[in-house]
């Protein structure tokens, strides 16, 4: 479309590359000058990094209650530098360990919601008449409905496990990315070059596929690391509240076990507080994250 | 479990879901808004139906998990619930139950599920309802003190913490909550609504009751607040270039009086749509901060048949919380349009 034959040789530009990674540094740029999104970005790579070298340092066996070597509830030590926990594994390790999981359902469950957040806002911006308005109905439903009982209800009948969880969360939270796509497939759809695509015959797929969803999809992106943070925070009260696979380790998962062994009420801090202090971290960081991802988006939200 | 934190849900000009032309009447207004509760209404029940019947997964099997239930228990269990029946069968007596108010039978509790949840429903009123309330109010003053002073050290303290009490899980809040002011200090009471075996009446009653809703209250507004107090702020951005302010100010009105009659009115009425869309999230926290808390209402009877299971007692937990909030959300679509003028005139 956009290549130019140079009359040196057969050298080919590639404009349309040149100009998409010319946006990409210059949103980079954007993004780097917003601080707090920076550290944000900084502390999620540290932990994924932890969360995937571990690993090496801590094999799987050290979650192995029958291989324990510490006593139970030990306060920190050095052996153990956030002690202990009920049945004598170190907290440091399973805190680490617990990463994976509550990191892996965020962004898993952020898929699915993304997915059907994107689908839909998109269908609902596109089609009009009665698709649109059961789609909106539909949206509009999900919107409102309380997640996290909706979330219970759905993980209760298929019963615990981590894909439970997944979709548990994906189905009751993309009702917020649905209206967010919606309004920019409208605001495309609007623009001329849509018409132009319409005159020359173009199908429903193709003005979707090749005009729309490249349109929303920045905002998407930016919607993500939002909605990864509110799906840990979501995953780790599902597995709180005894909905999550007890047989794996997460933030959510210790921190029923700390409450179910009477570790909060034993005065066992260093159970209590660390698996909850590294969801705020994380979440946090997201959350900095996808705000700075928006403002690179919508220059209109600069500086909030 | 929306995500009201982001700025862009207030971006200019977007049309709210099927907000009709502004120039139709207030009566279709009000039938349009009302149809698409009942539609709402409707799912609910459809869900509250299917959801426990489609889906894989064996009420039965789940009810019977960890007991000593032989094959024939089993199967004298599902006769006994009707889920021997054909589908149609059962979603006929379903809606004819429901349209008597009747919302099953409690395995657990050996009681209507109707009782149960209409002994609940006070607690939960109070809990919530006094947590929004303070939450709103809050959120909406901080919200807006921070918009105005754009930048300053007010601003960046207040958003932060907003930032970091929004990322706090509120289960874990409440449990640290309880450690420190419940087991260590010994202010506040651990749990329940009222001590027990009180047999107060009247003001010493009324200030028990207010003791052991502190705890509660106070982590539901710690995690809510931030929401409102980030979409005031970003509301009141939109205004602040506004021109109207400009006029305001020549006319030679104090700044304060610009914020407080001119700037802050306007950017209020997006933010009650927000606040409203937020109103399913609160009911999540109840949830959780009943169940830490041994609050009884609602929440903890959702915990307990969650944990039991009692299925029918889910269900019916389900379509009660749903339909409240639904209906709020009916009757915040009626406010909002009676709040903005230009609505209101037409």
């Amino acid at each position: 479309m956009s290549t130019t034959t140079g009359s040196a040789g057969t050298r080919r530009v590639n404009v349309a590359a040149a100009r998409r990674r010319q946006a990409l540094a210059d949103g980079w740029k954007e993004f780097a000058r917003n601080r707090a999104g920076l550290a944000g970005l900084i502390i999620l790579l540290a932990v994924i990094a932890l969360a995937a070298v571990i690993p090496l340092f801590a094999p799987a066996s050290v979650l192995d209650v029958t291989q324990v070597t510490a006593g139970r509830n030990e306060p920190p030590s050095l052996a153990n530098p956030l002690g202990t926990d009920p049945a004598g594994r170190s907290v440091l390790a399973l805190l680490i360990w617990g990463a994976r999981i509550s990191l892996v359902v965020g962004f898993a469950a952020t898929l699915v919601s993304m997915v059907i957040g994107t689908v839909m806002g998109m269908a609902a911006g596109h089609f009009t008449g009665a698709t649109q308005a059961v789609l909106m109905r539909l949206i509009d439903f999900f919107l409102v409905v309380p997640g996290l009982v909706l979330a219970i209800v759905l993980s209760s009948i298929i019963g615990p496990g981590i894909a439970t969880i997944v979709v548990a969360i994906g189905v009751t939270s993309w009702a917020g990315t649905a209206r967010l796509v919606r309004s920019q497939t409208l605001t495309v759809e609007a623009r001329p070059y849509i018409e132009r695509a319409w005159a020359l015959g173009a199908s429903d797929a193709h003005v979707i596929g090749r005009h729309v969803l490249p349109a929303v999809m920045p905002l998407v992106l930016a919607n993500t690391t939002l909605t990864v943070g509110s799906a840990i925070i979501a995953e780790s009260t599902l597995a709180f509240l005894g909905l999550g696979d007890p047989s794996s380790v997460s933030w959510g998962g210790m921190l029923k076990s700390a409450l179910d062994t009477g570790a909060a009420t034993g005065g066992y801090w260093w159970y209590v507080l660390p698996p909850g202090l590294a969801i705020v971290l994380v979440v946090l960081s997201f959350t900095l994250v996808g705000r700075a991802l928006e403002s690179v988006i919508n220059p209109t939200l600069r500086g909030r | 479990m929306s995500n009201a934190l982001s700025a862009a849900d207030l971006v200019p000009g977007e049309p709210a879901l099927d907000e009709p032309p502004r120039a139709s009447s207030w009566l279709r207004y009000a039938a349009l808004k009302a149809g698409g509760a009942v539609v709402s209404l409707i799912m609910v029940v459809l869900l509250g139906f299917f959801a426990f019947r489609i889906l894989p997964g064996d009420p039965v099997r789940s009810l019977a998990e960890g007991r000593r239930v032989s094959a024939e228990q089993m199967e004298l269990l599902r006769e006994q619930l009707g889920f021997n029946d054909p589908l149609l069968t059962q979603f006929l007596r379903y809606l004819t139950d429901l349209a008597q108010g009747r919302l099953g039978y409690s395995y657990t509790y050996s009681e209507p599920v109707l009782n149960l949840i209409l002994d609940r429903l006070g607690p939960t009123l109070l809990l919530t309802g006094t947590a929004a309330l303070i939450s709103v109010v809050l959120g909406l003053w901080l919200g807006q003190r921070a918009a105005w002073r754009r930048g300053s050290l007010f601003d960046k303290t207040q958003t932060g913490l907003a930032l970091v009490f929004w990322s706090v899980p509120t289960f874990w809040l409440g449990l640290i909550l309880l450690l420190v002011f419940g087991g260590g200090l010994h202010w506040f009471p651990t749990g329940g609504l009222v001590t027990a075996g009180t047999t107060a009446t009247g003001f010493p009653l009324l200030w028990d009751v207010a003791r052991h809703m502190v705890l509660p209250v106070v982590t539901m507004v710690a995690v809510v607040y931030a929401q409102y107090l980030m979409v005031m702020r970003a509301s009141l951005f939109e205004e602040m270039t506004s021109d109207y302010l400009q006029t305001a100010r020549a006319k030679g009105l104090r700044e304060d009086l610009v914020r407080r009659r001119h700037a802050v009115p306007n950017a209020l009425l997006p933010t009650v749509t927000l606040i409203f869309l937020t109103l399913g999230g609160l009911v999540g926290g109840a949830v959780t901060v009943e169940t830490v808390f041994s609050w009884p209402g609602l929440g903890l009877l959702t915990f307990q048949a969650l944990s039991a299971p009692d299925f029918p007692l889910l269900q019916g937990t389900f379509v009660v919380f749903s339909s409240i909030v639904i209906v709020m959300n009916f009757l915040a679509d009626l406010l909002y349009r009676f709040l903005d003028p230009r609505l209101r005139a037409a």
